[in-house]
Parts: C-alpha cells; structure tokens; sequence
C-alpha cells in the first residue's frame, strides 16, 4: 500500500476516458460502480467543455455482487449503443469491475453490437492515467487502423503532390494540447505539409481507419502516443518525428526533422519568434543564473530543463517527473544539468527536494505551484496535472516558436523584475518596498506571507513550520548569532534560503560552531558563483 | 401505475406510491467524498481511505480547489502485491497506519474508510481498527466506516461515518438535546445559542469538533437531525436509547421554525417564550427571503439527484419563494425521516428515487426547466444547451441552515437566473 494525500496522476481508466473524449463518435462503456462517474467533472468543469465524456458507467451496487454485474454491463452496453450510435465503442473495466471479473470484453462480443468493440485491459492496481491513456490510443489504432489504405504515391497522375503528416498524442484534459496542435497545424503548413489526421483529439473512428495514409508520424506527446507510433512504424513504414518542439531551439531540430521525413528542403527564412531576442536583450541579463527547479511528466521536464538552460540562461538546480516511465530520459537530461534526478510520484519527496534545493523559479504542475506557495516562491506551470486555470481562454501554445514566446512570458513574469531586485537588496528596510510585499507588479495578492511587520526571520520560518508535517520541522536555527540571524534577514527572500543553507553547510564544513555576522560573509566568499 | 403530472412538465409514469423509481447510471458521488468536509470538521481527526488510485483521485478532484494546507485525509493505495494475499494487506495497512500517526501526532481519531475495492476483496476494517485500537490506544481511538460507491451515495458518507461514532460514545443519563449532523460551525452556534435561549438545558451537537469532546448519550437524550441523510445515525442513536424529534427540516424560515418548536415542545418550553425568543430572527429570514421571492416566483426548478437534500429544499422553494417543481429527484428516500417534508410538498409532485441519468436529462430537456439543480459533470453541458443550472454540491458546502442562512440559501438559486438576466454575451 501507498499512502497518498495528492496524486500526479489518475487511475488508467481516467487515461482511456482522456482518448475517448478527445475523439468523436466513440463511446466508452466502463464497468464501475457508482461514484466513478466522478470523472465526467475533470472534462466538464476543469476543461469546461460543453458535453457529457462519450461514457456510460454500469453503475452496479453491493447487491448486484455475485448476481447478476454482467447481464448490467451488457444493459448498459446496448441501451449507449442505441442511444449514441458510436463508429466503435471501447469496453473496459475500473478498479473495483477488475477484481469481479466480468470480462467486458468477451461479454460484448456475445451481444453482436453493430460496431467494432475495442476492450481495454488497463490493471488498475499496477498502473496510472498516462499508461492507460497510452495503451488506449495503442489499441484503438490496432484495432481500427485499415491495413490496405496506404500512402498514395508520392508522384502521383498531376505531379508531386503534397508530403502528409499524423500528428499523434493530444487528448482531452492535456496541458495546452489544444493549442500545441493549433501551432503545429500551421507551422506544418507553412512548410508545405499536410495533415491528414490528428488524434485521439478531434479523430472519429473513421479518421483512424486511415491513418496508414500518411507518409509519417510527428509524436507530439510521447506519453500518449509512442506506442502507437512504434506499432505503425512497423505496420506502415511510418516514420516518427520524435523531436518534441518545446522551446526555439527544439523546434528548430523539429523542422529539420519534419522536413527529412517529408522529403523536403528545410526552408532557409522561418520566422522564429521573438524569444530568442527577448532573451538575449539587455532587460533579460538579469535572468542569467537563476536557480529553477523543474518537475511534471518526463517530456515538459526535459524540454523545460532545456529551454530553461539554452534559452533563458538560468541554471538547473533540480529535474524530475511523476512517470516511470519516462525516468530514463529524465536521467539523461540530469545529467547533463550536473543534479540528482528525481523520479517519483510522491508530492511530499517533491517538497522536500524542492526545500533543499532553494530555488528562485519553480517550473512544475499544480502540485508544485501549491507548494512553491507556501514556501513563497515564484512558480509557473509547464505540466499536467493542471486545473481550471491552466485552460486559458486565449491562445497559449506551449510548442513552436509561439510557444517559445509564451514560456519567456510565463516563466519571467513571476520573478522579480531586474532593478526591482537590486533596489530590494539596497534597501531593506522600507516598509512598502520590502521583499515581503513580493514583486510589485504582481500586486498585493501575490504576498505569500504576513505583513511585513515580522521579523524577516521569522517571516520566513512561518510557511515551513505550516507547510510541514512535523517530523520534518527543521532543527532551530542552533549556532546563529542574533545579530548574524539580523543580518541573513536583511537578503532578499528568494536568495536567504540559499545563503542560509551555505553558511551552515561552510560553518559545518570549517568546524565553525557560532555563526557570526563574518561567517556569513565569509561564507559568501566561499561559494561566490 | 398511475400518471403524475407535476407543474406542467411532462412525467413519466411512477409506482403506485406516486414515486418514480429508476435504475441505471447514475451521476453521484459515493460517500467517500463526505471527508471533504468532516476532515474540516472534526479537528483532530484523520481520514485514511482504504482503496484505490481512482479514491484518491476521486477525493483530489471532488474538492476541486485543492486543500493545500496539508489535509486531514489521505488514501491507502491498494496495489497489486496487497490483492494477493490478505494478511499481508493487513500487514501493510498497519505499517502505513504507523507511519502515518507517526508523522501526525496531533491526531486523535483515526476513520479507516472503507471503499468498493476494499469491501470487494473483503478487507475486514473492523478487525483492523480493533487491532490498531489495541496498539494506539488510549492516544488515538480508531474507527473504521464503509464510504464505498457499492454501499453509498454522496451524503450517506457522513451518515455511516456519524454512525459509526455512536456505539463509541459515552454513556449519560443527563436530559439534554443533542443536534445531529455536521454543520458549519458558525450555524451549529447560531442553532445552538437559539434552543439555548428557548431554555433547553443542556445542548450538545454531534459530531463534536475534536474527538475528545464527543456527546454522551441515553435515555434523557432527545435529538434533533440537522441533516435529512442521517437514517443509520438515527438508528444507532436509537439503539443508545435515545429518542427522536420528529420535524421538518431547518431550511428557510418555516423549516427552522417548525424544528425549533420539535425541541421547544419536547422540552415543556412554553408558546408564548418559544415565540419571544424566535420572533426577531424569524423575521429577519422572512425579510431575506423576501429580496428574492420576487426573482424565483413562479420559476420552474428541476433537481437531479445528489445530496438527499433535495425534498427539504424543494418544500422550502415550493413553500416560501412560489417556485414549481418540475421534478425532485434524490438518490434515496428515506420516507420516515421525510415523512414531513413529503407532506408539505404541493401535491402531485413528481419525486424520483434512484437515476438513470440519459433518461433523466431526456426530461430535463423536454421539461426546459429555469433551473436545474445537478452535479458538477452535468452543468457545463446543460448550460451549453441554454438551461441554467446550480451545482448541487454547493449546497453541501455552504451555510444554508437556520434563520440567518435563509436568504443566503434563495440568494444560491436565484444567482445563476440572475446572471442569466446581466450578461451579454
């Protein structure tokens, strides 16, 4: 058993709903009982979409137990069918129909349903939301791909016709899909592609009958589509794009990518947004170093640890993600970094790796947003899990050089802006422009903590000794000088934990017993970067 | 069978009790998510789920804005290892129980809440709690209550869990009123002060807010239900000997007062004190509710089911703002609690028990109601079709009981048909 307040991510039947959602004229018919119907409001409520996720809960109670659950499935199987008329209809099980062993599947094929039934095996005790969204997409193409509809050829009667592309992954409830496909759609063509399907998102039935007609396959989403891609590798000679574009450079290396794929010249002029500029402009100088933090699902963490370093010029203090299955790429990437990966799923080993790395930015899900809260530090959101408001009403790509320009956007607005930061430093002790008010231009909400009349040490001991359980209180701060605990007060908040952490670390490490006022700068002498 | 017309909206036909019945999927929570609120409410008490991924995630995405300041819950995964045998579930249960209170000794009361894949692999939470119980006690009492979907709906949560208190509490021979069911505790005070002020004695509520502080119980106990889903909690009380006061429900102005005066006659309270004491605040409830009689008179309102507080507020709407019930459909029906609040319904209206939830939106859609009351999965999409909607678990989640929430209650319906009135776009 694990113990769990937060998850990052659902049970895998939420990841099949995630593919059945993002299609059209799909019906999912889920053996559970009553209460799984919980996850209709994620789509309905978080993503706020405007119908009902294409499922039909069997709903069977303690009474049915040992009675008569199966004759409810095929119930409930037949009454959506004849209700929606679906291309295909997908079957499976929840947590609790997998330990009565119904057998969806074999069920339904007793019915003779008048669409092909797709059945999902997704063990609820061994698996999660992204594998189950995954081995979903997996088996709808097996299922419904037609092996005799191929790519036509590429000279055909009229000449050399355009190049086609996949674009395989997005679903219902992702980060920015909806967008990331918007983005990538017309950046595919402006360089002379076509797509001819996206899925799961937006696909019926049908649409996947003729995935084969392409000429290869851009993986948007790893998570969701590698498997699937692999499978019409070997099926249809598919190629796979497997660059994901995040960030100015990736989506350079995409292009030259997609264009290989294609057959096609990688055009010398592409308009590459502003980002780079942005970037490398003499406002930004101020970013250079910036300690960030980055947890979320394997793929945004890589990408974001890539563009956070490149492109931002920040330094990577921390990487990790939430799903197993991608801890190998994450490791790579790590390593490069010079951390110490971090692979798991438990928000609280998060939080703590989090506090020990004292970041200034933290770029995570909404689970590390909670806690770059309470340990009042600047954060943005570059990953599922996300809730209502990572649904923006706007246009907000995370892929392509659009994309790019977003995260310059949403990474650098939390900060504290460049001479904002140097006025902090100098001059501590104003009472309307100290650093417990946070950045100005986020207003007053964005105060993480109580008024400035505390303490600055004790400000800062506040949130952790909440935020904690309390075996993980940290020890008093034993050793420190009132007036050496003065003068830690008087840096800034988003570098005290750091120089803290350093001056106990030298302290320890020169057999230095009492902290005093020198030994805080002498430290920072040490561990000058 | 016979025809139930209700309001002018198409009815189906109903049993013979002039009840609908349906079976089929239904769109509720299970009692699990009733720790959403009674974590908060008992303060010193933990609730340790024993299910699945898809508990917590149920538990993660019913609070909807996550409880960040670390919960007062958590779930115990079951994973695959624990389904092959049950003594070594039970060997990890009491490790994760260990660790837990570990890392909170702040807890005194330990829920180990049951859940359908729980009860379907027949893990026997009571022996776990007796067992843990030996090893914890006295610093922490463990309880143990079933929210699964397979046994319960929603509101039927706080009922077992409530339920399960009772055989624990001590014993008093004391008269005293005791007000069940967990309420805001800003309500609980304001219920509390007003049957103090009738010149009831001895007041006490259940649950308490910590767990040391928990009521007795016995003969002299009389009780009052605050909530109209507490059927098992009525009957474990009943069990101690303690005696039931029928009423209606505390819901607008004549609800509190027609449950006030339960108490007031069950205690011997003279008419004329009963009627010093509640004149001004019943009056300041029939002043807010007047603001919005004039919004939802005559307004036609639809409940799905959810909370099993839907007949208590359809009366209350029916009865003090003039609104028309298209239908009132509530999870379970529990006609001997209900046995008022069905007889203070206009008559002929239609009351569905159970759901099958495309059949039921079938009506809804035939119907066209002003406002439907459902949950949370169904709004948006009733929405986008033009019907308004209020979400059925607010009700749950905000102070609506007693004389001084009454015009806070009709302020939640009339807000979607007022924004409907102000937009633009």
């Amino acid at each position: 058993m694990q113990l769990t307040v937060w998850t990052y991510e659902g049970p895998p039947h939420v990841g099949a709903m995630r593919v059945a959602t993002g299609m059209r004229d799909l019906h999912y018919v889920l053996h559970a009982p009553q209460g799984d119907t919980y996850a209709d409001l994620l789509f309905t409520m978080i993503e706020r979409r405007d119908h009902r996720p294409p499922v039909t809960y069997t709903t069977f109670q303690a009474r049915d137990l040992g009675k008569d659950t199966a004759e409810l499935f095929k119930t409930a199987a037949r009454d959506a069918y004849d209700r929606y008329r679906p291309q295909a209809m997908i079957v499976g099980s929840s947590c609790t129909a997998e330990l009565i062993q119904d057998d969806p599947h074999g069920l339904s094929l007793t019915m003779g349903l008048d669409c092909p039934v797709i059945p999902l095996e997704l063990p609820s005790y061994s698996r999660k939301e992204n594998w189950g969204a995954s081995e979903t997409f997996y088996q709808i193409v097996r299922g419904l791909a037609d092996k005799e509809r191929k790519a036509p050829p590429a000279v055909g009667e009229n000449g050399p016709r355009r190049p086609r592309a996949n674009l395989l992954g997005p679903t219902a409830l992702g980060f920015r899909h909806r967008d990331d496909v918007a983005e990538i759609s017309r950046l595919l063509r402006d360089l002379g592609i076509d797509v001819n399907l996206v899925a799961p998102m937006t696909a019926s039935p049908a649409d996947i009958a003729r995935i084969g007609e392409a000429d290869f396959n851009i993986c948007l989403y790893p998570e969701i589509a590698a498997q699937a891609c692999s499978w019409l590798e070997r099926t249809f000679r598919q190629k796979t794009v497997k660059t994901v574009p995040i960030g100015v450079n990736a989506t350079r290396e995409f292009i030259a990518e997609v264009c290989a794929a294609a057959g096609i010249p990688v055009p010398d002029a592409i308009d590459q947004g502003r980002m780079g500029w942005w970037s490398r402009s003499i406002d930004s100088t101020y970013l250079t170093g910036k300690r960030v933090f980055i947890f979320g699902d394997g793929t945004h963490a890589v990408a974001a640890a890539r563009v956070a370093s490149e492109e931002l010029g920040f330094k990577v203090v921390g990487l990790g993600c939430y799903n197993r299955e991608f801890a190998r790429e994450v490791r790579a990437a790590a390593e490069k970094y010079g951390v110490e990966p971090l692979i798991t799923d438990d928000y609280l080993a998060v939080e703590d790796a989090i506090e020990a790395a004292a970041p200034e930015l933290v770029l995570g899900t909404q689970m590390e947003r909670h806690i770059a809260k309470r340990l009042r530090l600047p954060c943005a959101v570059i990953s599922a899990p996300v809730h209502v408001q990572d649904f923006p009403a706007r246009h907000s790509p995370q892929m392509g050089f659009e994309g790019a320009n977003v995260l310059f956007d949403t990474w650098v607005h939390p900060l504290v802006m460049g001479l904002e930061e140097h006025l902090l430093t100098m001059f501590r002790d104003d009472f309307e422009f100290s650093d417990a008010a946070g950045p100005s231009h986020l207003g007053h909400a964005s105060a993480a903590h109580a008024p400035a009349a505390h303490a600055p040490v004790a400000a800062e001991a506040a949130p952790v000794a909440e935020a904690a359980a309390p075996a993980s209180v940290p020890a008093e701060p034993g050793g420190w000088t009132d007036e050496a605990l003065a003068e830690l007060g008087k840096i800034p908040f988003f570098v005290r934990g750091k120089a803290r952490r350093n001056t106990e670390r030298y302290a320890a490490e020169h057999g230095v017993t009492t902290i005093t006022r020198d030994t805080l700068y002498e430290a920072k002498s040490h561990y000058a970067r | 069978m016979s025809a139930g017309p209700a309001s002018g909206c198409d009815a189906p036909p109903v049993g013979v009790d002039g009840i609908l019945r349906e079976r089929g999927q239904r769109e509720v929570f299970c009692g699990l998510t009733g720790i959403i609120w009674l974590h908060r409410k008992i303060q010193d008490a933990f609730f340790l789920v024993v299910g699945s991924r898809t508990c917590a995630h149920l538990l993660q995405s019913a609070a909807g804005v996550m409880v960040f300041a670390e919960p007062r819950f958590g779930t115990a995964i079951i994973e695959e290892k624990d389904l092959a045998g049950l003594a070594d579930a039970n060997e990890e249960l009491d490790r994760v129980v260990t660790r837990l209170l570990a890392r909170r000794p702040d807890i005194k009361m330990l829920f180990l809440v049951g859940s359908c894949p729980s009860e379907v692999i027949k893990l026997d939470l009571s022996r776990a709690a007796s067992r843990l119980n030996t090893r914890f006690s006295p610093n922490v009492r463990v309880l143990n209550y079933s929210g699964s979907g397979i046994e319960t709906t929603f509101t039927q949560g706080e009922n077992a869990c409530l339920a399960a208190l009772v055989p624990d509490l001590a014993f008093t021979d004391d008269r005293q009123l005791m007000v069940v069911g967990s309420l805001p505790d800003i309500v609980e005070d304001q219920l509390t002060r007003l049957l103090a002020d009738l010149g009831i004695g001895k007041i006490v509520s259940l649950p308490a807010r910590l767990a040391g502080q928990m009521p007795a119980v016995g003969p002299n106990t009389k009780y009052l239900l605050a909530q109209p889903f507490l059927a098992e909690t009525a009957t474990a009380l009943d069990k101690r000997g303690a005696i039931h006061l029928p009423a209606l429900f505390p819901f607008g102005a004549e609800g509190t007062t027609a449950w006030l005066h339960a108490a007031a006659q069950a205690f011997g309270v003279p008419e004329a004190r009963f009627e010093q004491v509640i004149a001004a605040p019943r009056e300041r409830a029939r002043k807010g509710l007047a603001l919005y009689r004039e919004r939802l008179n005559g307004k036609r309102i639809f409940f799905m089911p959810d909370s099993q507080l839907e007949v208590p507020l359809a009366r209350f709407l029916a009865g003090e703002l003039g609104m028309e019930l298209c239908e009132v459909g509530t999870p379970y029906l529990h006609k001997g609690h209900l046995i008022d609040e069905l007889a203070a319904l206009p008559p002929g209206t239609l009351i569905s028990e159970g759901q099958d939830v495309d059949k039921q939106l079938d009506r809804v859609r035939a119907a066209r109601p002003d406002l439907t009351v459902c949950g949370l999965g169904l709004a948006n999409p009733l929405e986008k079709e033009g019907l308004s909607t209020k979400w059925a678990i607010e009700l749950v989640f905000s102070p609506i009981h007693g004389y001084d929430q009454a015009g806070d209650l009709a302020e939640l319906f009339a807000r979607p048909l007022h924004r409907r009135d102000v937009l633009r776009v």
